[in-house]
């Protein structure tokens, strides 16, 4: 039973001029993706700007509504929760976000910023709250006698580990991780990483995690899923995908990726051009202005998501002629094999 | 025949002091590096390292609160330390250029691309308009940016980051400099986009004959880009040498860890190694080896002294008690900025 | 121009500079701080420390002049006005004038403007533009015409000038604030406060008014001086606190008659105390400013 599933999600925004000129267009940020989050497991979401992935996050959490689609949680659709069912889905799902020097409240107590998810969902005696706090520290590695301090008498690193302890108190599910280690000094990153999988052992933790480190998002994640332009254009086993990846994006943005010793020799693949604007996507398949592999075809019609060998790609490349000819199977048949 | 070094930094130190001269910040302590004409060197440090602020040192544009208080810098033989304001703006932007993290903070929002991109060829060069214009059209050329004519008329606000980073490189090598120094370059751009970016740089350091220097914390972009590196921490260099022997054989236990805290894409599902404790507060040293604290082989020496940089190959730089030679029957070879 | 003998050395402080340094004890400025604090002092104690009393004169001892100038005597220190009143006892209790109708409407102007200030930052929307448009139209009035538009109408009393005063002067905290409640809900941890299911008003409450109590304490420093000086204005005006009352601004009026008959003591004292509360003010302000300022940046 998937922790999160995601169904043909779109978030359209209307791009107005001024306070009461007309409509400039839409701005598909998200546009028709689906993916789940399986129990203690962590999906990783990759792709560059605009690509909708910070979107895709605010969605999940609640800091948008979609424009269409559905998100189901325990099996449960979003839309279709009451008040109770809604304050449920906040308690689990928290969030880590980028910047550890804004994500904390300046001008309150680490043990209050820690406590305060809690004192706003349950009714719980102060010496629970606190008692809550200390085991929260303790679990980030941080000391006791850190509840009492304010939040610029820590680095960096430790601040982020507040917000991991901050988001852990209300025992969730699921944790919406963005870009949780890029503001970080390299030689902290492996210990807030190491942090978060010791945590997901421990606590069956799902994590959604979206960071433009490639190595860091194949390291860290079970299921990797590529966006472009509003878009998934890949899905499937991190490790696989990084190694062999089908769609002609996700080769070029692993090409890349830096590597990580001078010899290691990568084959080159250079995009041209730039990414496009998501107020003017290009026709049929959004990538085909840049990709090397473009036929006639991806010009006027947009490739669907297709089962490849226990890989979810959309790209005409795999789908030749249908399923008779030899090509993939598409979507459903995937997932009502599984 | 070897050719005298572009660069020679000697024993250079620039220090922070407070307003009312309590405090004082060793932001570069005793740093030499050495680069050759053409050569990329990759300098590697996080944050509170000093790689900035000697980026700054170099150019000699330091904020007021910065001194330079020791060494030389060697450009072409002759010493940067000891030239004068007016004899610093005729090297920045001509002989050395300097390219920065952020292309919209670098460009001024206020002028076109055109104008940017001829200011340098007019300052230095005293070129009329109309020429500088000229070559400005063949300077966005070289760094592919497509349909120059129109860009030159242009606006910053027009441009996305990764061709505003394009132009920032453009505005360097207008008056082909002998070197080019990158700070971040490539940090807030895309990674398809950084990955054309690099290409042009190295295919410009090619065709003009530049030398680079990288300053930057990805060790992938040394991996990458770089002949020489050098790894700085708490202001001091505490590595240097050719890339590949450093990344295959690391001398100082900062770099070895660094490189092992790193993901890599070929890895199984191993635990990385982390680094403990925090990068350290450089108005706050610890006595001895700045790194000691962190240091997973640190001896009782480190604490007490700190390491002078020691040679434990031909071109390799290590500032390590590690690193020593052993006394005996070996001669004891200590690396001095003037080997 | 930097020559390279002079790149090597540190630098030490020039003796001039660390004169004026020696003023301040640790970076506070001591000289506004303890003009303002007599002043202060002087307007709690006015009872005990006034010679005289400041609404009754003599009128055999009309305009005499301070002690040090012939005529003058040890009894009317500063001289005394035209009804044979002690100037010094006029100052004094003018202090007190000063002092509460300062930092009353100062306060009063902060709650407003403040409180406005967060709820159309926040909120956005047909708020925001509502309570804009009405600072906007409060703005374009010359705050000394609507001062004294409003003061003639419901009437001359302390408690009165203090009102309309923060009813003039809210509007420029709401611009303030306003602008930073903008940029610091865009920050991580209001979003995180959203996301552990705070309601709007616990978020303005426990995240937005903490972070700009600080900008708003600076602009109250600031505000100050205006304040009084419209409070003089007032008073200079005959519209402000009504006499017998003494305020420095009357006291401004009532000695200018004075000034052309040679009578200056009637004048350069009220405006000296005026002048030195505001400069106070601005100072303290100004260090506060710079103060705060960094420790906002490392937020």
């Amino acid at each position: 039973m998937h922790v999160l599933e995601a169904a043909g999600l779109s978030k359209h925004f209307v791009a107005r001029r001024g306070l009461f000129g007309a409509d400039r267009g839409v701005v598909r940020a998200v546009d028709g993706i689906s993916f789940t989050i399986a129990r203690g497991q962590t999906l990783g979401i990759v792709g560059e700007s605009g690509c909708g992935k910070t979107t895709t996050a605010k969605l999940v959490l609640g800091l948008e509504e979609p424009t269409g689609g559905s998100i189901r949680f325990d099996g449960r659709d979003l839309k279709e929760l009451d008040a109770t069912g809604r304050r449920y889905y906040r308690k689990s799902v928290q969030a880590v976000f980028q910047d550890p020097y804004a994500s904390l409240n300046p001008r309150m107590r680490i043990s209050a910023i820690i406590a305060e998810p809690l004192v706003q969902n349950e009714q719980l005696p102060a010496a629970d709250v606190r008692g809550r706090v200390l085991e929260m520290l303790d679990m980030v590695g941080l000391p006791a006698r850190a509840a009492d301090l304010f939040p610029h008498e820590f680095s960096g690193g430790q601040r982020q580990r507040i917000a991991i302890a901050r988001a852990l108190a209300l025992s969730p599910r699921l944790i919406v991780l963005d870009e949780p280690v890029s503001a970080l000094d390299v030689s902290i990153r492996a210990q807030i990483l190491n942090l978060l999988r010791d945590l997901q052992a421990r606590l069956g933790l799902s994590y959604l995690f979206i960071a433009h480190d490639l190595a860091a998002v194949a390291h860290m994640s079970h299921t990797i899923a590529v966006m472009y332009l509003g878009k998934i254009v890949e899905t499937g086993e991190a490790k696989a995908l990084a190694n062999a990846p089908k769609h002609p994006y996700t080769a070029a943005l692993f090409s890349a990726a830096l590597p990580s010793h001078p010899d290691e020799r990568r084959e080159e693949i250079i995009l041209p051009g730039e990414v496009p604007s998501p107020l003017n996507p290009p026709s049929g398949c959004r990538f085909h202005p840049r990709c090397p592999h473009a036929m006639a075809r991806c010009a006027g019609e947009e490739p669907v998501l297709r089962g490849v060998e226990a890989r979810i790609v959309a790209c005409h490349l795999y789908d030749r002629g249908g399923e008779a000819n030899g090509g993939a199977k598409p979507l459903e048949a995937v997932a009502n094999a599984e | 025949m070897t050719a005298a070094p572009l660069l020679e930094l000697d024993n250079l130190s620039t220090h922070y002091v407070s307003a009312q001269g309590t405090r004082i910040v060793r932001a570069v302590d005793e740093v030499s590096l050495r680069l050759n004409a053409g050569e990329t060197l990759g300098i590697v440090g996080e944050s509170g390292s000093g790689k900035s602020t000697l980026a700054l040192t170099i150019l000699r544009v330091l904020p007021p609160a910065a001194r330079i208080v020791g060494g030389r810098m060697l450009f072409e033989g002759e010493d940067l330390v000891a030239k004068s304001d007016a004899e610093m703006r005729h090297i920045r932007g001509k002989r050395i250029a300097m390219i920065l993290q952020d292309p919209m903070a670098s460009l001024n929002p206020l002028f076109t691309i055109g104008d940017q991109v001829a200011e340098p060829i007019r300052v230095h060069e005293g070129e009329r308009r109309a020429t500088a214009w000229n070559r400005a059209r063949e300077l966005l050329r070289s760094v592919r940016i497509p349909s120059p004519e129109t860009r030159l008329t242009q606006y910053p606000h027009e441009m996305s980051g990764g061709m505003r980073q394009r132009i920032v490189g453009a505005i360097g090598i207008s008056c082909e400099p002998r070197l080019l120094i990158a700070d971040e370059p490539t940090t807030s751009l895309d990674l398809t986009i950084q990955a054309q970016y690099l290409n042009l740089l190295r295919d410009l350091q090619q065709a003009h004959g530049l030398a680079l220097i990288f300053i930057t914390h990805n060790l992938g972009i040394v991996a990458k880009m770089c002949d020489q590196l050098a790894v700085m921490y708490a202001g001091r260099v505490v590595e240097s040498g050719p890339v590949s022997r450093i990344f295959n054989a690391p001398a100082h236990p900062y770099t070895r860890a660094l490189l092992n805290s790193i993901p890599r894409m070929s890895d199984s599902d191993q635990r990385l190694v982390a680094i403990d404790g925090q990068p350290p507060d450089l108005s706050a040293l610890p006595s001895g080896c700045a790194f000691a604290p962190r240091c997973p082989q640190a001896l009782a020496r480190c604490r007490d002294a700190a390491p002078p940089p020691f040679a434990p190959e031909e071109g390799r730089i290590a500032r390590c008690w590690l690193a020593e030679p052993s006394a005996v029957g070996g001669d004891f070879r200590v690396a001095s900025g003037a080997a | 121009m930097s020559t390279p003998a002079d790149v090597i050395r540190l630098p030490t402080p020039t003796p001039r500079f660390a004169a004026i340094r020696a003023l301040r004890l640790g970076d506070v400025p001591m000289v506004p701080l303890l003009i303002l604090g007599v002043i202060a002092l002087v307007a709690v104690f006015a009872n005990q420390l006034a010679p005289h009393n400041p609404e009754i004169g003599s009128l055999t001892a009309r305009f005499k002049p301070p002690f040090w100038v012939t005529g003058g005597s040890t009894e009317y220190l500063l001289g005394t006005d035209q009804l044979g009143r002690d100037v010094l006892s006029r100052l004094i209790f003018g202090a007190r004038v000063s002092m509460v109708v300062g930092f009353t409407a100062v306060i009063f102007a902060g709650v407003l403007g403040t409180a406005l200030g967060i709820v159309s930052g926040y909120l956005g929307g047909w708020v925001d533009q509502v309570i804009m448009r009405i600072t906007d139209t409060w703005l374009a009035l010359p705050a000394l015409m609507f001062a004294i538009f409003l003061a003639s109408i419901v009437g001359p009393s302390m408690w009165n000038i203090v009102i309309i005063l923060g009813l003039v002067y809210w509007t420029r905290y709401a611009r303030v604030i306003r602008g930073e409640v903008l940029s610091l809900k865009e920050r991580e941890f209001v979003r995180l406060a959203i996301v552990a299911g705070c309601s709007k008003l616990t978020i303005m409450r426990r995240h937005i008014l903490p972070n700009v109590i600080n900008s708003a304490v600076v602009l109250g420093t600031l505000m100050l001086g205006v304040v009084i000086i419209t409070e003089a204005t007032l008073s200079f005006l005959g519209v402000g606190v009504p006499p017998p009352q003494p305020a420095w601004g009357l006291m401004l009026s009532d000695g200018k008659q004075g000034l052309m008959v040679g009578y200056w003591w009637l004048t350069v004292f009220p405006g000296g105390c005026i002048v030195l509360m505001v400069l106070s003010a601005n100072l303290l302000g100004d260090w506060l400013r710079v103060k705060f300022d960094p420790q906002l940046r490392q937020l």
